[in-house]
């Protein structure tokens, strides 16, 4: 047989590779050339490279072990990106690949010296250690940190596009391999949606690579039967290249395929998730070159590389005779197939093998590997008969070493939705149990591993409903799991974990220091903690702990699998970041008009109309504007409710500590909202337009919860009564300043205007610039105005009509700053700023806005704080001019002592020098009291009470 | 190296010391017993034992050492809290964290890394100014900055004013910090154990044995016992076992998730929390982001995870992160946090004589540790609370005299 130069094998090795289409890449700054479909995996190991990484711990050279991502050794740095893994990136010409985790260069690791010095490194080291004197681990750490962490951030990378999108089914089957396959015909004969998951590009699984038989045929031949027979099935759904990384409640799977994040609701969830090979424990069984049979095949048929010359298979099943078969047919050189069981186990395989003259030892295993940096040989010994390696009495050379000794199903979605994983001794490996009803496992994911067993139970699950998962039990020799493939060394680094650098050592002297919970030893060790989660490390960990502790592998039982499976980046999770901003209607006009917008929730709202560095001026402008004439804001951002119904008077009786039970119609009143421990949440004005209709408003960040009591409220009371928050439906303004009764009256004919018939509190319905129009006169700023609520399509309209026809009585728009110092000057309260997590209506002075009435929430809270007597109380101050303005949230100091603090604090023209709202003691509170503010730096200011409001102080000016 | 170290490594013949005790028998009397072993419970049992001189202590829990909250938080330790109670409180605790490996001869590997609350809003604002003014009168280390100086401090971070949510400025807290939190369980079990006390794992109460008012013992999947004086430190199941001692706690009890990015080389020193994008989020030492958010929109007892969480909170890191894109999450997991009406913590006497409690502890119990263990010690000798934990009575609820740290607790864990 003649071979391509290099690694490669021809055709029909290979499957995955397109020959037609070369390409170039280049891993730690030298090209090499790849065919398109290769991973960066089986490109480096048809150029003849098998180091790809340094390990965690001890820098050691690291290449493929699974070529299945159970190993975190083939973690690479792609283009930019650290941590991908080389066997599932697929090569773009000129991608840019280096290996991880090593100073200097990928061959030449200064770092690898600490290898060297495990001993010195035991189990939890830095437990023990580094710490004294006081303060020493601020000197180590950053040396242990720089030690610790595998890939590079590039600060500098880009964030690109990724998305979400939703699918259904019936039944989702994740794993297109033989029982996945055979389960979605069996479903789709069934008329039942199906979609199938699978993270290889092609579906097919073991069968596109694995060897069932002696002569290798059989497994293409049933995976082109299987394909065919599921492409006439319309009902079928195929996402291939597309990952299952969490099962959640409900059968809520999340699906990542390349750049999207596909989130499936299925009926039944159907794991056909396969097996996953484990390794053998034996020294130096982390050398490059020793990899999984399974890894081998890989590399020879779906990327037609020759995995190596010389190759020694260790197995203790039929599965290892196959790879056995497929090396040979791969033209690498098998010099001995050394076989854990004792006597002659093995079918058909086995036959096959020696018929090809392969030389077998049984009752045989390897207890070292030898080689730097690759491996260069194999030391072969007996298997006593306890199970321990014997004496050494054979050295054989080889360049690789395929390990076949047993499985691992692949069980962490079971595990994530709930499941338990019971070891079962007879087997040696683990079951799944306490499935939820609707999910059910198949194929080797249930040991099935001989082929029809496989094809059948895929059938069963596909089939359902399911009925007890009774596990029949593989007898074939095909993939038996050898109990216990450990073969400690005198000399150690025999690796149970390769993520983390793990020895059996560790794993004992772990339990020796009294970490035997599986989970404790898990959390000290840190097995299986590494980016591989334990999938190749978690098997023999336990087994490992069962002899240590003397107990059942059952006994030990298993850490809890968490999702992701193996890893979602960030960016598919985030998707596009649906954050939406929310524009009031008139937000365009804002802009227009040059105002400076602000975050008010998932709001933008004008601050003030003007440049940035002209605001101080702009906001003085807006606030004379609508002191001397009249001024427009938007309050769109207000939070709006319905409330409808023969109980509504009741209800809102019941939530807002004012009274509303006989409340006018066509009347508004005040409304503050207390939540059970009598702390104020929420105010806004209630309105009733009818005798059993309500309009509410309620504040722009505080809506969403108001709604959420009432609902929650309503819930328990069962009142009469219907909720709804139309927020976005309306738009609103409020016109406010002495001219603006002569404003509004430009646009609206069919409202009686006159003071007395449309008084302060008063509420009409009417059109506005022909617009139907809720009207109410309130007074937040403290003049004469009128809010004036419009359908939401209409605000801009609304907006523009009204600043035209005020333009000739100097109405101007204003933004939230001016507002903020208007209603400061008026004493108004801003919910949120001059209350917090603790105010209650009588520290801010509303105590006698608590109505007399049997219930309402807070109501017993109020009662207790009424009885116990105020610890503080809101006032209004002044500062003397000329002394440095407190900011809000500056303290307010008496002896020494923190006695509160400012909540509101600006310059007010109208009243003349700076003013404020502050929390004081009680004593303090009576008006003329001084108290002393400490500002920035520390210092000191003198500020006096005065009465509330500071500006108007018999409100004749709202009532106008 | 450390000679410790060194003269390890030469005797390696020589088995390691152990660390965690023994497991023994259920005796039938103890002086305290103690419902929870985590770092609560084992901590309040290595003060009795190291600084009381009471020694026959029983830690009763009912998984694994240390399974619960201790083993599920982000392990931020800061005091930059908003009350004087509570800034007072957590600053002892910091004292007690920084010299506890010491204290403890096991590295808990306390990391001071800087703490930063990002303000996203004018109202973010005032009350990081509000609570910077709280810590520096009480003398605990903290200040307003503006974008520049956190610039300076985490380069990294998004600043542009055309983010979504802009960084208007930080409160930046310098002694904030984070521990190996397994490490805080494990010294304190080593230590409590190597003093007497007793830890039985895989240890259920099923029920506390009252004479008339007064708890006398308990009943438990190993047996009963008895004891003088008995502490619930049970967090995300105080309401069930207050229930059985027979009185109700005013806690809700909601999930809170976190999730760990894999292991990358260190480029993130301080600890970054947002209030407006519910995130925080800091590297450990073995270069995992550690991430978490807020709790969960409801009540529940179970600790499952789910894919909301994350979705969100990836965005969210995105939005301070953007550089993040591509690297990976891990794992993720849930913890049950016991949610007090004001967010401060219950410590204190119960309704029932001789039996103590421990609990609300929300999401920010970890930090509290030492202090609690050390301040619950003092209560338990004593037969009454210390001043310091006084104001976090149970009672305060019935009088309506809360402690609010909704301001300061409900993100930044």
């Amino acid at each position: 047989m003649t071979h391509p130069p290099g690694h490669r094998l021809p055709p029909p090795m290979g499957t995955l590779i397109e020959r037609q289409a070369p390409l170039m890449f280049s891993f730690e700054g030298i090209r090499y050339a790849a065919y398109t479909g290769d991973t960066v995996a089986s490109a480096l190991t048809a150029n003849g490279i098998s180091v790809l990484s340094r390990s965690f711990k001890y820098h050691r050279p690291r290449g493929i072990v699974s070529l299945a991502a159970s190993e975190a050794n083939t973690l690479v740095e792609v283009n930019g990106v650290p941590n991908v893994f080389a066997e599932r990136h697929i090569l773009s010409e000129g991608d840019c690949i280096r290996g991880q985790n090593y100073l200097g260069s990928l061959s030449f690791d200064w770092n690898a010296w600490i290898g060297a010095f495990g001993r010195f490194l035991p189990i939890g080291f830095y437990y023990c250690s580094f710490f004294r004197p006081q303060g020493a681990w601020r000197f180590w750490e950053p040396v242990i940190r720089r030690m610790a962490g595998l890939g590079r951030v590039n600060v500098a990378a880009h964030h690109g596009y990724y998305d979400k999108a939703y699918l259904f089914a019936d039944d989702a089957i994740i794993g297109g391999g033989a029982a996945g396959l055979s389960a979605a015909i069996a479903a789709a004969e069934k008329g039942r949606r199906v979609v199938i998951v699978d993270e290889n590009p092609v579906l097919g699984g073991a069968l596109n690579y694995g060897r069932v038989d002696a002569d290798g045929m059989r497994a293409g031949d049933e995976r082109n039967r299987l394909l065919a027979r599921i492409k006439t099935f319309s009902n079928i759904t195929i996402l291939a290249g597309a990952r299952c990384e969490g099962c959640f409640a409900d059968n809520w799977l999340s699906i990542v395929q390349r750049q999207r994040l596909y989130k499936l609701r299925a009926g039944r969830v159907i794991l056909a998730t396969g097996a996953l090979e484990q390794p053998a424990v034996f020294r130096n069984n982390d050398l490059p070159g020793v990899m999984f049979g399974s890894a081998a095949q890989r590399l020879i048929r779906l990327y037609g590389v020759r995995p190596g010359k010389r190759a020694v298979v260790l197995t203790a099943n039929d599965f290892g005779y196959g790879v056995a078969l497929d090396l040979a047919d791969a033209n690498v050189d098998v010099v001995a197939i050394i076989d854990l069981r004792h006597g002659s186990p093995g079918g058909v395989m086995k036959s096959a093998a020696a018929a090809r003259k392969i030389r077998i030892d049984t009752g045989a295993a390897i207890s070292e590997a030898l080689g730097r940096g690759t491996v260069r040989g194999v030391r072969v010994v007996r298997i006593e008969p306890d199970g321990s390696a014997g004496a050494a009495f054979e050295t054989i050379n080889c360049d690789l070493v395929c390990v076949s000794v047993g499985f691992a199903p692949n069980l962490a979605l079971a595990g994530h939705a709930g499941g338990r994983l019971v070891y079962d001794a007879q087997t040696a490996m683990h079951l799944p149990t306490n499935l939820p009803a609707e999910m059910a496992v198949a194929g080797s994911a249930n040991q099935h591993f001989d082929l029809d067993m496989a094809i059948a139970d895929g059938s069963r699950a596909g089939r359902g409903p399911q009925g007890a998962e009774q596990f029949a039990g593989d007898h074939s020799a095909y993939g038996v799991t050898h109990p216990r493939p450990l073969f400690p060394h005198s000399k150690g680094k025999e690796f149970v974990d390769f993520d983390e650098d793990l020895t059996v050592k560790d794993i004992l002297d772990t339990i020796a220091s009294g970490f035997e919970d599986i989970e404790l030893l898990k959390r000290y060790s840190t097995a299986g903690m590494g980016p591989s989660q334990g999938r190749h490390s978690s098997v023999n960990t336990i087994r490992l702990t069962a002899r240590a502790r003397g107990k059942s592998e059952t006994d030990i039982g298993t850490t809890t699998p968490r999702p992701p499976y193996s890893g979602e980046s960030f960016g598919v999770l985030a998707g596009r970041s649906f954050d939406p901003v929310r524009r009031t209607p008139m937000h365009h006009r804002h802009l227009d008009a040059g105002a400076q917008m602000m975050v008010a929730g998932s709001w933008l709202r004008p601050a003030y109309y003007g440049k940035t560095q002209e605001a101080d001026n702009a906001i003085v402008k807006e606030v004379t504007s609508v002191r001397s004439g009249a001024g427009l804001v938007d309050v769109s951002t207000l939070g709006k409710l319905e409330i409808r119904g023969p109980d509504s008077p009741e209800f809102l009786n019941r939530l807002y500590v004012t009274g509303h039970l006989k409340q006018p119609v066509d009347r508004a009143r005040y409304g503050l909202m207390t939540d059970q421990t009598g702390t104020i949440v929420d105010d806004g004005v209630i309105c009733r337009l009818a005798h059993r209709h309500f309009f509410v408003t309620a504040t722009t960040s505080g809506v969403d919860a108001v709604i959420r009591s009432m609902y929650l409220c309503n819930a328990q009371w069962q009142l009469d009564v219907d909720i709804t928050n139309v927020t976005a439906a309306y738009a609103a303004v409020n016109v406010a300043g002495p001219q603006s009764r002569k404003i509004l009256a430009e646009v609206c004919n069919d409202i009686d205007l006159d003071k007395d018939a449309f008084p302060y509190m008063g509420v009409r319905v009417g059109h506005v610039a022909n617009v139907l129009a809720r009207v109410m006169r309130v007074g937040f700023v403290g003049e004469l105005g009128y809010e004036i609520h419009v359908p939401a399509g209409c605000g801009e309209f609304i907006w523009d009509r009204l600043l035209d026809v005020g333009r000739k009585w100097g109405l101007i728009p204003f933004g939230i700053e001016a507002q903020r110092i208007l209603r400061l000057e008026k004493g108004h309260v801003i919910v949120g700023q001059d209350t917090d997590g603790l105010t209650n209506p009588l520290e801010i002075g509303m105590g006698s806005t608590a109505a007399a009435k049997p219930f309402f929430v807070g109501g017993a809270a109020l009662n207790a704080h009424a009885q116990r007597g105020l610890g503080r109380k809101l006032v209004g101050f002044k500062v003397e001019d000329g002394s440095l303005m407190p900011k809000e949230c500056h303290l307010v100091i008496e002896g020494g002592e923190i006695s509160g603090h400012v909540t509101s604090c600006a310059r007010s023209a109208a009243v003349g020098g700076i003013i404020g709202l502050a929390y004081v003691r009680p004593h303090q509170s009576e008006i003329g009291e001084n108290f002393t503010i400490r500002v920035d730096g520390g210092r000191l200011v003198s500020a006096r009470v005065v009465t509330l409001p500071f500006y108007d102080p018999t409100n004749e000016r709202q009532k106008l | 190296m450390p000679f410790k170290l060194l003269r390890q490594g030469f005797r390696r013949t020589k088995a390691l010391d152990r660390i965690l005790p023994v497991q023994q028998p259920l005796a039938r009397n103890y002086d305290v017993i103690i419902i929870g072993g985590g770092g609560h419970g084992l901590a309040t049992a290595y003060y009795l034992a190291k600084y009381h001189g009471i020694r026959r202590v029983a830690v009763l829990e009912r998984g694994y050492l240390a399974g619960g909250n201790t083993a599920r938080n982000t392990a931020i330790v800061r005091s930059n809290y908003l009350t004087p109670e509570g800034v007072a409180f957590y600053a002892e605790s910091i004292s007690l964290f920084k010299t506890l490996s010491i204290e403890l001869d096991f590295n808990i590997m306390y990391s001071e890394r800087g703490h930063l609350t990002l303000a996203h809003t004018d109202a973010a604002i005032r009350t990081s100014r509000w609570r910077a003014e709280v810590n520096k009168h009480l003398g605990v280390d903290s200040e307003l900055i503006s974008p520049d100086e956190i610039r300076r401090l985490c380069p990294q971070l998004n600043l542009s004013s055309k983010a979504r949510y802009p960084i208007l400025g930080a409160l930046y807290h310098p002694p904030g910090a984070v521990v190996r939190h397994d490490a805080v369980a494990w010294g304190y079990a080593a230590a409590a154990a190597r003093l007497g006390v007793e830890i039985h794992v895989d240890t259920a109460v099923t029920g506390i044995i009252k004479d008339g008012n007064r708890a006398i013992g308990v009943k438990t999947s190993r047996g009963t016992a008895h004891a003088e004086r008995i502490l619930q430190a049970v967090a995300g199941s105080s309401s069930h076992v207050a229930e059985m001692a027979g009185f109700r706690l005013p806690i809700r009890t909601i999930p809170l998730q976190a999730c760990v990015s894999q292991p990358l080389k260190p480029f993130l020193d301080p600890i970054i929390v947002s209030g407006s994008l519910h995130v925080y989020v800091s590297q450990s030492s073995r270069g995992e982001l550690v991430m978490g958010g807020s709790t969960d929109p409801y009540p529940l007892y179970a600790s499952r995870s789910t894919l909301e969480f994350k979705e969100g909170l990836m965005a969210h890191m995105l939005e301070l992160f953007p550089f993040l894109a591509e690297i990976k999450v891990m794992r993720q997991w849930a913890g049950i946090a016991d949610m007090t009406p004001d967010f401060s913590p219950i410590m204190g006497v119960t309704p029932v004589d001789n039996y103590f409690i421990d609990a609300g502890w929300g999401t920010w119990g970890f930090k509290a540790t030492p202090v609690c263990g050390k301040r619950l010690a003092e209560m338990i000798a004593n037969g009454r609370p210390p001043k310091l934990i006084e104001p976090f009575a149970l009672n305060r609820f019935q009088r309506f005299v809360q402690i609010g740290e909704r301001g300061a607790a409900s993100v930044g864990h």
